[in-house]
C-alpha cells in the first residue's frame, strides 16, 4: 500500500527526516511513536502532499504510484487522508459545504455522479451518530471556534465521511479525555477494513489500548530506530524515550 | 460639443467652459442654486483638482485620467434611441422602481418628474428645481461642502441634472428604488451628475445605485449625491459598481442623519478603472446608526479607493465601518476611515475594520485609520489586515480532495461573505452573491446595460460548490 524508501527531507537547510524507510501493507494498522520534534508530523505532511519541504532523496510509492509527483488533492482522491495534529480553522466555509464539495470532487474523479442532497445528509447524520457528535457542528464554519476535543473529533468525522484507504492520524488522541478517546478509537476501529490501512501517530501508549496496532515504529531524530509488535509500545511507555537514545545510533 | 486642445490643462478648460457656457449651465436654475454655482466655481478655480500631495489623495492619482482628451455635454439631450433599452433593465424576481441617467442626464418615458401613489416624488433634479423650489432651496448644497474638495466644487459649479427623490413624512417606500447611471458614449466624456434624496421623518427607503459604463471610451464621471435622513427614518443604500477599465468614477456621497435615524450603505465594486468612493456621514442627532460597508474585487490595473468620513456631531450614536477587498494582478486599493468624535459627543461607539487579500505581490493596498476623538466616554476600535490566502487553509482544503482552484474559490468566497451577507434584500443578496462568485472565477463581464445583467443574462454558472446551506 505505502512504501517509503530512503526518504530524506529538510526544511531551510535543516535535515528533518534521514533516510527513512517504512512499508505499510493493506489492512494493517501501524503506530508511529516518538518524542516531540522528531519528524512525525513532517512525515505525515509529506505523505499528504505539503510542499514546503525539500525532498533531498528517496521515494514514496502508494498503490504503485509515485506519490511525490501528485498534488495533495489527487492523493486525497486516491484515498489518502490526513487527520491533522492542528486542524485549521476556515471561517465562512461551513462544514456541510466543505465536505460536500470534497466528497463530490472525489466522486467526480472516480467517474461518479455527485451525491444527492438527501444521500449526503443521511451519510452525515449516520457518521455524526457513530462519533457521538453534536448535530449542529456541521452547520458551523470548519473548525471555527471548536474546542480542542471537537477539532480532533471533527478530523475523525471527516475521515468517516470520506472513507479513505490510507488514513494517517497525527496525534488525534492528544488533548482528548478518556471518553472522547474511546469514541475516536471506536471510529477508527469501525473503519478498519481488510483493504484499508491506518497510520496512527501518537505520543502516548494509551490510545493503543483501544486501537490495537499490527506494527509499532519508533521515530527518533528523523529515522525509524525500532520496529516491533504492539508490545513495543508498552516497553517504550515503561522505559521512556530516554531509553531510545542508547539505541538510536 | 467642445473642441479639445490637449495642451491646455483640464482645469483651465473647465474654467473657460464655465465662462463661455454660463447661459446654458444656469438655464434651469433657481436663484440659490445659481448663487452656489458661482461660489463653487470660485472655490474650484482656487483649489483645482485633488492631487497626491494632499493627505487624502496620497495614494490615488488623478493625473493620468485628467490628462485625457475629454468632451463635455453641457446641452446634453439624452440619446432617445437607448431609452427603451434601458428601461428593459429590470432585475428578475426583484420588483424595483427604476430611474435612469444616461451620460449624466435624466432619461424618462412619460414625465420628467412623477409622484407615486404614496406621495414619493421621483425624477429629474433639473425638473424638481422648477416644481419644488422650496425643497431644493432647503437642502441643495447644504451637506456637500464645496470648500473641502475640488471635485465637489466642480460638481456644484457644473452639474445640471441627476436624480431627485423626496419621501414625505411617515412614508415607507415598499419597492426599492433603483438608480441606474449609464455611460454610453462613442467619444471621451467628462460628466457631472448630481442627486438629491430627501427623506422625511419616520420614512423608509431602499436605494440601489448602479454605475455602469459601456463603450470603452475614456469617461470621467464626477457624481455627487446628497442624502438627508430626517428623524426616525431608515435608509438602506447600495452602490453597485461595474465599470470598464477606461472609466473614472468619483462617487461623493454626503449623508446627513437626524436623531434616531438608521443608515446602512454598502459599496460593492466588481470592476472599475479608477473608482473613488467618498462617503461622508454626519450624525446630527442622538441615537443614530450608520453602517458603512464595502467590498471590492479588482484586478489588472484597476484602482479602488474608499474614503469614509464619519462625523459624530452629537452624543449616543453608533457607527460601524467594514470594508473587505481582494486584489489580483497589479491592482491597488485604498481605505481611509476618518472618524471624528466631537467634544460633547459622549457615549459614541465607532468601529472600523478593513481586511485585504492580495493574490499577487504586485497588488498593493494603502489602508489607514484616522481617528480624531475629542470626547472621553467613547468606545472606538479599528483594525486592518493585508495578507495572502492562508496557505495552511489551502493545504487543509486540498488535502480533502478539493482542487486548488476550488480551494482558492472557497477561501475567497468565504472572505467576501461577511459583507455580502449584510445585504438585507434577499433577492438582491442572491444576485450579488452570484456575481461575486462569477467575478472570483473571472467569468463576469461588464454588462451592456445595467450592473445586474438583466438584458443579457449570462450563461448559467457552472459552480460545483453549493454555497447555499443545505
Ligand atoms: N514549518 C517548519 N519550519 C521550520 N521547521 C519546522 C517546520 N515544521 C517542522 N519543523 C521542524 O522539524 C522538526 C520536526 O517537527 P515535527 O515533524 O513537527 O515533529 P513531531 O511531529 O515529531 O513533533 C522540528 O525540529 C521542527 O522544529
Ligand atoms: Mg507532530
Amino acid at each position: 500500500m505505502l512504501s517509503i524508501k530512503n526518504l530524506s527531507v529538510s526544511i531551510e537547510g535543516k535535515q528533518i527526516l534521514k533516510k527513512l524507510n517504512l512499508e505499510v501493507e493493506k489492512g494493517e494498522v501501524h503506530a508511529i511513536m516518538g518524542p516531540n520534534g522528531t519528524g512525525k508530523s513532517t512525515l505525515a505532511s509529506i505523505i499528504a502532499g505539503r510542499d514546503f519541504f525539500d525532498i533531498d532523496e528517496g521515494e514514496v510509492f502508494y498503490k504503485g504510484q509515485n506519490l511525490l509527483e501528485m498534488d495533495p488533492e489527487e492523493r486525497a482522491r486516491e484515498g489518502i487522508f490526513l487527520g491533522f495534529q492542528y486542524p485549521v480553522e476556515i471561517p465562512g466555509v461551513s462544514m456541510n459545504n466543505f465536505l460536500r464539495t470534497a466528497l463530490n470532487e472525489q466522486r467526480k474523479y472516480h467517474g461518479l455522479d455527485p451525491m444527492s442532497a438527501s444521500d449526503f445528509i443521511a451519510r452525515m447524520e449516520e457518521k455524526k451518530k457513530m462519533l457521538d457528535m453534536q448535530s449542529n457542528l456541521t452547520k458551523r464554519s470548519v473548525n471555527e471556534g471548536f474546542s480542542g476535543g471537537e477539532k480532533k473529533k471533527n478530523e475523525i468525522f471527516q475521515m468517516a465521511v470520506l472513507e479513505p484507504q490510507l488514513a494517517i492520524l497525527d496525534e488525534t488522541d492528544s488533548g482528548l479525555d478518556i471518553d472522547a478517546l474511546k469514541i475516536v478509537a471506536n471510529g477508527v476501529n469501525k473503519l478498519r477494513k481488510p483493504d484499508n490501512s491506518t497510520i496512527v501517530i501518537t505520543h502516548y501508549q494509551r490510545l493503543l489500548d483501544y486501537i490495537i496496532p499490527d506494527v509499532v515504529h519508533v521515530l527518533y531524530d528523523g529515522r525509524i530506530v525500532k520496529t516491533g509488535g504492539k508490545e513495543l509500545a508498552l516497553e517504550l511507555e515503561e522505559k521512556g524515550y530516554e531509553w531510545l537514545k542508547e539505541h538510536a545510533y | 460639443m467642445e473642441t479639445n486642445t490637449l495642451d491646455i490643462s483640464l482645469k483651465d478648460r473647465m474654467i473657460s467652459l464655465f465662462e463661455d457656457k454660463k447661459d446654458q449651465i444656469f438655464k434651469n436654475d433657481i436663484k440659490p442654486v445659481s448663487a452656489l454655482r458661482n461660489e463653487a466655481f470660485e472655490a474650484f478655480t482656487k483649489m483645482g483638482f485633488p492631487h497626491t500631495k494632499m493627505e487624502k489623495w496620497r495614494s490615488t492619482s488623478l493625473e493620468e485620467t485628467l490628462a485625457k482628451d475629454y468632451n463635455f455635454r453641457i446641452e446634453g439631450a439624452p440619446r432617445q434611441t437607448n431609452v427603451e433599452k434601458i428601461f428593459e433593465c429590470e432585475i428578475p424576481d426583484f420588483d424595483t422602481y427604476m430611474v435612469a441617467q444616461l451620460n449624466g442626464w435624466y432619461v424618462y418615458r412619460k414625465a420628467p418628474l412623477r409622484t407615486l401613489p404614496n406621495g414619493t416624488i421621483v425624477g429629474s433634479l433639473a425638473q424638481a428645481m422648477q416644481e419644488y423650489p422650496e425643497l431644493i432651496s432647503k437642502h441643495y448644497g447644504k451637506y456637500a461642502d464645496y470648500n473641502e474638495n475640488g471635485l465637489t466644487a466642480l460638481n456644484t459649479a457644473f452639474a445640471q441634472d441627476g436624480i431627485f427623490i423626496y419621501v414625505p413624512d411617515g412614508v415607507e417606500v415598499e419597492k426599492p428604488l433603483q438608480m441606474v447611471n449609464i455611460i454610453d458614449s462613442d467619444e471621451n466624456l467628462f460628466i457631472q451628475s448630481r442627486n438629491l434624496v430627501i427623506m422625511g421623518k419616520n420614512s423608509k427607503l431602499t436605494l440601489l445605485q448602479c454605475d455602469d459604463s459601456v463603450h470603452h471610451r475614456y469617461t470621467f464621471l464626477n457624481a455627487l449625491t446628497e442624502v438627508y435622513v430626517d428623524e426616525n427614518s431608515t435608509l438602506d443604500h447600495y452602490k453597485l459598481q461595474n465599470k470598464d477599465d477606461s472609466s473614472t468614477l468619483i462617487n461623493n456621497v454626503y449623508l446627513h442623519q437626524e436623531a434616531n435615524s438608521n443608515v446602512t450603505t454598502n459599496a460593492i465594486t466588481l470592476n472599475g478603472g479608477l473608482i473613488r468612493n467618498d462617503t461622508h456621514v454626519t450624525l446630527n442627532g442622538r441615537n443614530c446608526t450608520a453602517n458603512v460597508y464595502g467590498l471590492y474585487l479588482v484586478d489588472r490595473e484597476q484602482h479602488v479607493d474608499n474614503h469614509v468620513f464619519i462625523d459624530h456631531a452629537t452624543p449616543d450614536s453608533y457607527s460601524n465601518e467594514q470594508f473587505k477587498g481582494i486584489l489580483d494582478d497589479s491592482s491597488s486599493a485604498v481605505f481611509n476611515g476618518h472618524i471624528l468624535v466631537r467634544k460633547d459627543s459622549q457615549h459614541t461607539n465607532a468601529y472600523q475594520n478593513n481586511k485585504n487579500i492580495l493574490l499577487t505581490d504586485k497588488a498593493t493596498v494603502d489602508t489607514q485609520p484616522f481617528l480624531e476623538i475629542y470626547a472621553d466616554d467613547v468606545k472606538c476600535s479599528h483594525g486592518a489586515t493585508v495578507g495572502q490566502l492562508d496557505q495552511q487553509a489551502m493545504f487543509y482544503i486540498r488535502s480533502r480532495g478539493i482542487s486548488k482552484e476550488n480551494a482558492r474559490m472557497l477561501l475567497m468566497y468565504a472572505f467576501t461573505a461577511e459583507v455580502v451577507n449584510k445585504i438585507s434584500i434577499e433577492n438582491l443578496r442572491e444576485r450579488i452573491d452570484d456575481m461575486v462568485k462569477k467575478r472570483l472565477r473571472g467569468e463576469l463581464s461588464i454588462c451592456d446595460q445595467c450592473v445586474l445583467h438583466c438584458n443579457h443574462p449570462e450563461k448559467e454558472l457552472k459552480f460545483n460548490i453549493d454555497m447555499t446551506k443545505i
